[in-house]
């Protein structure tokens, strides 16, 4: 089954057309890395996508529904370029309140065991505005994680994580993909991306430029993509 | 989860991370006082000349000091991005904002109930008179500012002169409701009950919170989302 689907998607800010007739798909239990350079339209094809703006032309279907259609909602998790937790509250409160807005059965034991899996649970009850940068970006994990989504849409997952981050991040992903969860990444760490990735798809100013498989030769030189069929090619 | 739980969830999520900082009720009760007190210099003291402007300038004190709260609103879920995961979450749009316009209820309720007695300690009048009925005109009043104020906080949450255009914007649209709530206000303070003469304002002011929650319930999502 298709988990991810654009069709002729264009978004156009004022004149300029950010997208121009996007099409690709995502299998169930994929994994999609979208690369491309700055302004390619990552970003804005990743917040389409999560439902966040509605395309100009197209269609997006994420299991069939519309992004905006609460049956999609429930199945997306979305790591954007901000955490997405409110730093007045404490982490365990943050996880808590999506935990509610999800409709899980037992918000607080959820939130308590990713708390647990992203290492955070010593500091359940602090508040987020006293965490450091790494504790921030663990939290934001957890709070993508938390819901069991069946679909994760990234963007940049790995820009400015740490050490710690990065490690619990891959070992999730990795996890996800094992249970047959379908991933859309954008990223510009193409290693870290192509290892994860089962298909990529390259942007170039708001087109597709390549969309595939993810082949060997792309895995041991990243640059490959970008060589063969990038810039126009 | 049923709507009216999720409605709760975000209120509740609102007013704690409000009660946390006490950043906008704090400036808008400064704000309250501030313009109440400098009043109380520029107008005429007499009982019967306080109670006929009492309405207006009372209104006027919570329109303005209301925005600094609805200022905030959607305001707050900017730092870290947190519009787009309330947006994402699988939550019917009318219950993002009816949660958050019952948030902003309860926070401009409260500066103007303690608002009220600082009006009556520096004008030297006496506002119980019709207590129940002035509260009554109150809940109306607030609410139908409130739902304007944060349809509005959410129309102009990515305008970077959002705090100069949310009072532009909002202070036309709520012309009937203060209208309404200043006339009844007025006569509240002066002792008179709501009667024939005036019952069709309160009628005016329940029509507008009626009529402004339906559509803003409606209008919410294409509001966010486009």
């Amino acid at each position: 089954m298709t988990a991810v689907a654009a069709e002729g998607v264009w978004k156009f800010y004022g004149d300029y057309p950010a997208l121009r007739n996007i099409a690709l798909e995502a299998p169930e239990g994929a994994c999609l890395a979208l690369i491309g350079r700055n302004g390619a339209g990552k970003t804005t094809l990743l917040r389409a996508l999560a439902g966040f703006s509605r395309p100009g032309k197209g269609k997006i279907r994420i299991f069939g529904h519309d992004p905006r259609e609460l049956e999609a909602r429930k199945r997306m998790g979305y790591i954007g370029h901000g955490i997405s937790v409110y730093d007045e509250l404490s982490a365990l409160e943050n996880l808590m309140l999506y935990g509610k807005l999800y409709g899980l059965e037992n918000p607080r034991q959820t939130a308590l065991e990713w708390l647990e899996r992203t290492g955070l649970a010593r500091v359940a009850g602090g508040l987020v505005r006293e965490f450091s940068r790494g504790m921030r970006q663990r939290l934001a994990v957890a709070r993508a994680f938390l819901h069991g989504p069946s679909v994760l849409l990234l963007d940049e997952p790995f820009t400015a994580l740490d050490d710690r981050a990065i490690a619990v991040l891959q070992t999730l992903l990795r996890e996800a993909l094992a249970e047959g969860k379908t991933i859309v990444m954008s990223t510009h760490q193409l290693r870290e991306a192509l290892e994860l990735a089962s298909h990529v798809a390259l942007l170039n100013r708001g087109q597709v430029a390549f969309h595939g498989p993810c082949t060997p030769e792309m895995v041991s030189d990243p640059g490959y993509v970008y060589a063969r069929y990038g810039e126009g090619g | 989860m049923s709507f009216f739980r999720l409605v709760g969830v975000v209120a509740v999520k609102d007013l704690r991370a409000e009660l946390r900082t006490k950043e906008a009720i704090n400036a808008s009760f400064g704000f309250a006082l501030v313009i109440l007190i400098l009043f109380s210099f520029a107008f005429e003291r007499s009982i019967e000349g306080v109670q006929e402007i009492s309405g207006g300038l009372l209104w006027i004190v919570f329109a303005f000091a209301g925005t600094l709260i609805l200022n905030r609103s959607f305001a707050r879920e900017l730092p870290n991005d947190c519009l787009d995961a309330l947006i994402s979450a699988p939550i019917p749009g009318a219950a993002l904002f009816l949660g958050k316009a019952i948030a902003n209820f309860v926070l401009v309720l409260a500066v103007e109930l303690v608002s009220l007695p600082v009006f009556g300690i520096f004008y030297s009048v006496d506002w119980t008179k019709q207590i129940w009925e002035l509260l009554l005109v109150l809940l109306l009043g607030t609410w139908g500012l409130t739902v304007i104020g944060t349809i509005f906080s959410a129309l102009t949450v990515n305008i970077r002169l959002r705090e100069v255009m949310l009072p532009m914007l909002t202070y036309p649209i709520m012309v009937p409701a203060l209208l309404g709530a200043m006339q009844l206000s007025s006569a509240l303070v002066a002792g008179k009950p709501i009667g024939p003469d005036n019952v069709s304002w309160l009628k005016m002011l329940a029509g507008f919170d009626l009529i402004y929650t339906a559509a803003s319930m409606v209008l919410v999502e294409t509001v966010l989302v486009g």
